[in-house]
């Protein structure tokens, strides 16, 4: 059962890479290089995993499981999916690209580039837990690098914004620790597997009843406080609104590279939350929240997209952007569990809304990421401006950079032929094949995207040139090489999405078939 | 078995010599007193290693002493005593290295220190309560002198006030215990002290209501039960670091100890009926160490105040009467042991010997993270892992303790969960304002660039207590192996009188 | 049955030599050293009174008979042995601790009548007559009061004596009407006639008056509240070798008494000091003086400036204590033990004050006489020897282990909770442990002057004489071994009272 240990090399390696940095203490270049090449090496890793992954029939690939704390119902078990699989690859491939991004800290940056492998370390540890004491190690130890990242190397209150960052989830994370307490108390597990059989067989209920059954509540009573808890830790961490707050002033004062990693990769630890563990454990539950949860999504899709209309500083557009984006993997998550559906074949509308939602984690993740990555030379070029007043007709000299933004730009906005439009038309097709009325409401978000874009692209790149950009330099080389991966990704996985379909979706049919009886 | 007898006379031994070397240099005297301590570990560590889990209880040292009242000098070990006395042996050792700059009548200071030890040792393994008695005020005189005489904040004070609620807390145990003499021999027919025999006595009901809390309390106080806590602030900031360390680390421990062993164990009838009262103070404890904490100026109060909500987990866990809630109190007994010990460690020896201030307001100016590297990431480390992040062993024994709550009294656990996200809020805020603020711009350099590296000792001390805590934290069966065994052990014997 | 005189010897014989070495002493000072130096004088005065407890001890001990003469007069068995063998150790650390002490001139009366009031004490331990106990308990009051006046350095000496007398002879007096009573109750003097007369007539008017007569004036002999009045100014004005016999001899010979008495003459009239369930007769009343010896012995000692007046207010408090233990003398099936545990502790406690005492002598002569809080700055470093001593007697005092302290605080409250309804006395147990906190707390201030203060810069170092380091040192090494090995003394302490049959 136990084949050759990947995912724990893959999760150590950058660990041990981080560690080496700090004892070794190298010049700023050096330690950039080597971080460069740890990255580069469990991105070797990662899409070898890819490669000799076989969807199967969605069972888990890359087992490890060993007894840690049998007293306590704890294994040491990680595996992946095709799900699991793809994010791991999202956050191999977006570590090294946030490394390369920008110039050096000008600050200690043996202790940055650290940090960022410690944060990839947390990132790969949580995608392939299948036991919470383990995954919820790596939950919390991700938020330290990241905490010090924004607190250390961030711009204009950050401060403020770390300790609200940390403290926001922290408190989330609180809740959803003592949910699972209860769980295993009732269960006697912590395995994410077999507390999903549980939950899905609706034993859950009476088995809370039985230990937990304090002041007369009932079963089902606490099977939906139990929800609720841990629903609040990873909403806070998506985010799902109204606990969103912490979100755009983290994002905004972060340093773009940091600000790549989280909402490229970190902000998908919430949504892989709910698709691994809410909703496989928790599928009754999340039926009798649907109406409230499906507010909360549309409400995140809508309001999140008109606050982005509202910036003017362009890292807090993407910021609330990006928020969207993840509204609409809420809005799939929820609608997936919902019974008897208006029109259509539910089945594959299931599929096709969750297969959407997968999709979309790593498209948004990989989009957002670049779109910030090329802001981020903006922002160095024009020496810290980023607001959209700033610019304008930058077209004239920067073309290259003004058409390759460009092109992110419209993935993100879901322009069909790039990869942001797939991730959202399954999610879409899935929608109206499940709950109609959802998805018209959510459909503004679309629209009001598109809008802020094209706003964007246009206030910035369009119009009258100001003189003071007139020597604006275009990207370089090493910029162009840094950004073009991604890029070709947008432009292949817009026209083949299959490439990654074909991995996902038996993991994602067998999620779906389970948590819809 | 008998080799773990051996720390407590290797104690001794040590104090013995530093008292006989009249004209001793320091330098010699920190020796004697390092050498002493390791060994001391060393044998610890032998004798764990030995010790087989599965077999209960393991004895180390058997003789009569005064058969007038049952008494022997009678010691022995389980998994809970093994897991303490390994604290003991770690925590002694680095509080020897973090006062290594002491220079001031150092011979006395560490006579008292191996004396403290001692005692220590003594209350782990003793088996005999009058035993476990003895020792336990053993080790209460020794705080008195080391804190008066090399103190800081109102030393005398702070000394008088910590030894006199010891002593309180210790004299009502003290009257529980002949109270327990005189109504186990009525039982009986003839006076015994054997925990293990007055453990299998079935008490009277009435008898358990009052003696339970007589002894429960009466240790408590030095576990820092509120609203008998208020020693606990005010003696660790008046203490100098390595006394606060031991405080803090190890002699809270006693008296958490002492309530298991002789309220927990012999009284579970007693237990039950007062749970309620005791769980309410307990996590009264814990919010209101939390939030006292939260507006502290002084640095060192922080983590005094800390320490009290901490503990407050240890005494709901006492009080779960559960495997995980017992077993998560003596795996945090152990856990905050090395925490608290790293934390007065950085606050103590690392910053205020240096900076001569603890006041968070000084300390913002001086751009602690650039001028003492190590402290900040220290204390980042022992902050954190107080907070209780995975990865470090407060949070396997949080997360025990949690689950035990939640099927004993689940608000608790909730509140108790609160108080986790307020130890976050405080250790936060007293890491940002000691060492990671920026001055204002244009301000001078801050006063930090002169100050003295930290020292070898220092290092090695810090890394010994957080190799400890993060090896527990990713292998905690390494002590709940040990812990375990004997708490189902424990859990067998008090169900037996059909409390439970 | 007469007894021959040669009998009557062999058991008073530890006496008749102590009576011989006092009258020797006197004559050879009075007679051959008149014109000595003072310094020689007391030294040899104090050899030979040493001299003469040794003897005795011996005898005590080992040679001699045992028996019990008619009516009770003299009681000589391995018990009385024993407690007169611990009270001649008590006199001869006192005389040796004398030596360098230049309060009087009066050297040979002086050791003579230490002598001679350690004689009343050990008749005090070894008779069962009432008529006996007056005699010797006047023997030993008397020889102390005027011990106490003989302080040429202290102007208060003569009051405090004057007071101690008049309280002493008002004591006396409400003892004898007591113990007259008793006679006319039985028509015996013998303690054991008393008893079997005193069965089964209850707390009749003049039962309740004898007991509660006798109570008085061992009350007044052992400084319980309210008859402490004047332990304060004797202690204080007495020299402080008088003060220390005070505290430890005439304080065991009183115990001894007082348990004899209550154990063999008023078995019946126990009653009972249980809470909620009082039964009238001695037992209560002395819970009652106990409870107030504790409370204020310990809180007045709290505001005390000088050693000496602290260590009288502790010693009220220690009555306090040992009165908690003559609680359990009240159940037969526990007395043997009970007394055991009383005996050992007043003789614990009379090693440790001679202890203190003696350190406080010390400290006292290398600063003119005053034995206040600020003599004691800096101990550690100008007598570091002493002031390790110091601390062994305090913290014995204070009840803290390895101190032979603990131990006996401990069997004190043992025995008085195991004895028959013993829980019924948790409060006092409760109150008596309360307490002690306030005694470490006095305890600690004066070790903190000792230990912590460092004393003015450059002081000289302690002239400390020989023979009080060697009776300090050996007192110390007792309370160290009684701590550890308790059965050193509560082994022997068993056998006797059970050979005694008591």
């Amino acid at each position: 059962m136990n084949g050759f240990p990947v995912i724990t090399l893959l999760t150590l390696l950058p660990v041990v890479a981080g560690v080496a940095l700090l004892l070794g203490r190298p010049a700023g270049a050096t330690a950039r290089r080597f971080a460069v090449g740890a990255a580069f090496l469990v991105l070797l890793g990662a899409l070898g995993m890819w490669i000799g992954f076989t969807p199967g029939d969605g069972a888990m690939a890359y087992v490890e499981r060993h007894a840690w704390v049998p007293a306590l119902g704890v294994d040491y078990f990680v595996g992946v999916d095709g799900i699991g699989l793809l994010l791991v690859v999202l956050a191999a491939i977006l570590t090294p690209m946030s490394l390369l991004s920008g110039s050096l800290p000008k600050d200690r940056p043996t202790l940055y580039y650290a940090l960022v492998l410690f944060l990839e370390a947390g990132l790969i540890g949580t995608f392939t837990a299948l036991n919470f004491f383990h995954w919820f190690i790596f939950w919390e130890l991700s938020l330290i690098p990241a905490f010090f990242l924004v607190k250390l190397w961030g711009g204009a209150q950050r401060d403020a914004a770390a300790t609200q960052f940390f403290v926001y989830t922290m408190v989330g994370s609180i809740a959803m620790l003592l949910a699972f307490l209860a769980l295993f108390l009732a269960t006697g597990t912590f395995d994410f597997l077999a507390l999903a059989r549980q939950g899905q067989d609706g034993k859950l209920p009476e088995a809370l009843a039985k230990v937990v059954g304090w002041s007369g509540l009932s079963g089902k009573t606490l099977a939906m406080l139990a929800f609720t808890g841990v629903f609040l830790g990873f909403a806070v961490k998506v985010p799902c609104m109204p606990f969103h707050t912490w979100l755009p002033d983290t994002y905004a004062t972060a340093p773009t590279p940091v600000t790549m990693l989280l909402t490229g990769a970190m902000s998908k630890m919430g949504v892989y939350g709910f698709v691994r563990i809410l909703l496989p454990i928790f599928p009754d539950q999340l039926r009798a929240a649907l109406p409230v949860l499906t507010v909360l999504a549309i409400a995140t899709i809508l309001l999140a997209s008109w606050s982005a209309f509202a910036q003017v500083d362009l890292k807090r557009m993407l910021a609330y952007s990006s928020i969207n984006h993840l509204g609409y993997c809420l809005l799939g998550i929820f609608l997936v569990v919902k019974l008897n559906p208006a029109v259509g074949d539910p089945a594959a509308s299931r599929a096709a809304i969750m297969n959407g939602v997968v999709l979309q984690m790593f498209n948004h993740g990989l989009t957002a990421a670049t779109f910030f990555c090329l802001l981020g030379m903006l922002e160095e070029r024009s020496g810290g401006l980023r607001s959209m007043g700033d610019f304008g007709g930058l077209r004239k000299v920067v073309p290259i950079y003004a058409g390759l933004l460009g092109i992110t730009a419209f993935a993100s906005l879901g322009l069909p032929g790039l990869n942001g439009f797939v991730g959202e038309f399954l999610i879409f097709r899935g929608a109206f094949g499940i709950s109609p009325w959802a998805a018209v409401v959510a459909a503004p978000g679309l629209l009001i995207t598109a809008i802020f874009l094209l706003t964007f692209y246009q206030r910035v790149f369009l119009g009258p040139l100001e003189p003071r950009w007139a020597k604006l330099p275009d990207m370089t080389v090493n910029e162009r090489w840094l950004v073009a991966p991604a890029l070709v990704l947008m432009l292949v996985l817009g026209v083949m999405p299959q490439l990654v379909l074909g991995v996902i979706n038996p993991a994602v049919t067998q999620l779906v078939e389970a948590v819809s009886r | 078995m008998s080799i773990l007898a051996w720390p407590i006379y290797v104690s001794f031994l040590g104090m013995l010599v530093l008292l006989l070397g009249n004209g001793m240099r320091s330098a010699t005297a920190r020796r004697v007193a390092l050498g002493t301590m390791l060994l001391a570990a060393l044998l610890t560590f032998v004798g764990a290693a030995r010790y087989d889990a599965s077999g209960g209880w393991a004895e180390v040292a058997r003789v009569p002493w005064i058969p007038q009242f049952g008494i022997e000098y009678h010691l022995a070990v389980d998994g809970i005593s093994i897991c303490l006395l390994l604290l003991t042996a770690i925590a002694s050792v680095v509080g020897v290295l973090f006062s290594w700059n002491i220079e001031h009548r150092t011979r006395g200071f560490y006579a008292f220190y191996l004396a403290l030890i001692g005692g220590v040792y003594g209350v782990f393994l003793s088996r005999d309560l009058f035993l476990l008695l003895v020792f336990y005020e053993i080790a209460i005189v020794p705080k008195y002198f080391l804190i008066a005489i090399w103190g800081s904040t109102r030393k005398e004070y702070g000394a008088m006030k910590l030894v006199l609620y010891s002593f309180v807390g210790s004299a009502l145990s003290l009257a529980g215990i002949v109270a327990i003499l005189a109504m186990g021999w009525r039982q009986l027919g003839a006076p015994t002290m054997d925990l293990g025999v007055l453990g299998n006595v079935n008490w009277p009901h009435g008898f358990q209501l009052w003696v339970f809390p007589l002894m429960f309390i009466g240790f408590a106080f030095l576990a820092g039960l509120w609203p008998f806590h208020s020693w606990a602030p005010t003696g660790h900031v008046a203490a100098p670091t390595a006394m606060s360390m031991l405080l803090a680390g190890v002699v809270m421990k006693l008296g958490a100890y002492g309530a298991l062993r002789t309220g927990v164990a012999l009284f579970p009838e007693g237990l039950v009926a007062w749970q309620g009262t005791l769980v309410t103070l307990g996590v009264v404890g814990i919010l209101y160490g939390a939030l006292v904490a939260l507006v502290q100026q002084d640095f060192k109060f922080v983590i005094g105040f800390s320490s009290v909500s901490h503990m407050g987990f240890v005494i709901i866990g006492l009080l779960t009467l559960n495997r995980y809630g017992l077993s998560g109190s003596v795996l945090q007994m152990f856990s905050h042991g090395v925490l608290a010990g790293l934390l007065f460690g950085v606050v103590g020896r690392m910053v205020y010997d240096r900076t001569h201030t603890r006041q968070l307001g000084d300390l913002e100016q001086m751009q602690l993270n650039k001028y003492l590297p190590f402290a900040a990431g220290t204390f980042v480390v022992a902050g954190v892992a107080a907070m209780g992040l995975p990865g470090f062993s407060g949070f396997v024994a949080e997360l025990s303790i949690l689950t035990g709550a939640w099927s004993a009294f689940p608000g608790v656990a909730i509140l108790a969960g609160v108080g986790i996200v307020l130890g976050v809020a405080y250790t936060l805020r007293a890491m940002r304002r000691a060492f990671f603020t920026d001055p204002p711009a244009g301000a001078s350099e801050g006063g930090g660039h002169e100050l003295p590296p930290i020292t070898i000792q220092e290092k090695v001390g810090a890394l010994i207590l957080l190799l400890a805590s993060v090896v527990v934290g990713l292998y905690p069966r390494i002590l709940l192996d040990y812990i375990m065994p004997s708490v189902d052990g424990l859990l067998a014997t008090m169900a037996k009188g059909g409390a439970l | 049955m007469t007894t021959s005189y040669l009998e009557l010897l062999k058991l008073g014989g530890a006496e008749a030599l102590l009576v011989v070495a006092g009258l020797a002493v006197l004559l050879v000072d009075l007679g051959v050293m008149r014109d000595a130096p003072l310094e020689r004088r007391m030294r040899v005065a104090a050899f030979g009174a040493a001299a003469g407890c040794v003897v005795a001890g011996l005898w005590a001990l080992c040679g001699g008979a045992h028996g019990r003469t008619p009516g009770g007069v003299l009681v000589i068995d391995p018990l009385s042995q024993l407690t007169k063998t611990v009270i001649l150790l008590m006199a001869l650390a006192t005389a040796l601790l004398s030596i360098p002490a230049r309060f009087t001139r009066h050297v040979g009366e002086y050791f003579s009548l230490l002598l001679f009031g350690t004689v009343g004490m050990m008749l005090m331990v070894s008779t069962e007559n009432i008529l006996l106990l007056f005699v010797a308990l006047e023997l030993a009051s008397l020889t102390l009061y005027v011990l106490t006046a003989f302080n040429d350095e202290n102007p208060d000496a003569e009051e405090a004596a004057l007071k101690y007398f008049l309280f002493g002879g008002v004591a006396a007096a409400f003892l004898l009407f007591g113990l007259s009573l008793l006679y006319g109750l039985s028509g015996s003097l013998d303690l054991r006639e008393i008893g079997r007369a005193l069965q089964g007539r209850g707390m009749e008017p003049a039962v309740a008056a004898a007991v509660a007569l006798v109570v008085v004036g061992f009350g007044f002999k052992v400084a319980a509240v309210p008859f402490h009045l004047w332990a304060p100014d004797a202690y204080v004005g007495a020299p402080t070798p008088v003060a220390a016999l005070i505290a430890s001899g005439s304080k065991v010979a009183a115990f001894f008494l007082l348990g004899k008495v209550v154990m063999v003459g008023f078995t019946d009239v126990a009653g009972h000091a249980a809470w909620g369930n009082m039964q009238s007769g001695w037992a209560p009343t002395l819970a009652i003086l106990a409870f107030f010896s504790l409370l204020l012995g310990n809180l007045v000692a709290v505001a005390q400036k000088r050693v000496k007046r602290l260590l009288a207010y502790s010693a009220i408090a220690h009555a306090g204590y040992m009165l908690v233990a003559v609680q359990a003398l009240a159940d037969p099936a526990h007395r043997s033990v009970g007394f055991a545990a009383l005996l050992f502790y007043v003789m614990i406690y009379g090693l440790t004050t001679i202890g203190a005492f003696g350190v406080t002598g010390v400290v006292e002569r290398n600063h003119e006489g005053s034995d206040a809080l600020e003599s004691f700055e800096g101990l550690h470093r100008r007598a570091p020897v002493l002031s390790f001593m110091l601390m062994i007697f305090f913290l014995s005092l204070a009840g803290i282990p390895p101190m032979a302290g603990f131990i006996g605080k401990f069997s004190l409250f043992g025995v008085a909770l195991s004895a028959k309804g013993g829980l019924g006395l948790m409060w006092l147990v409760c109150f008596a442990v309360a307490m002690s906190a306030v005694a470490l707390y006095y305890y600690l201030r004066v070790l903190k002057r000792g230990f912590v203060m460092d004393g003015p810069e450059g002081a000289a170092l302690l002239r400390v004489d020989l023979p009080s380091v060697v009776v300090l040192g050996l007192l110390t090494a007792g309370v160290l071994a009684l701590g550890l090995f308790p059965g050193l003394l509560l082994d022997p302490l068993t056998h006797a009272i059970s050979a005694a049959g008591l």
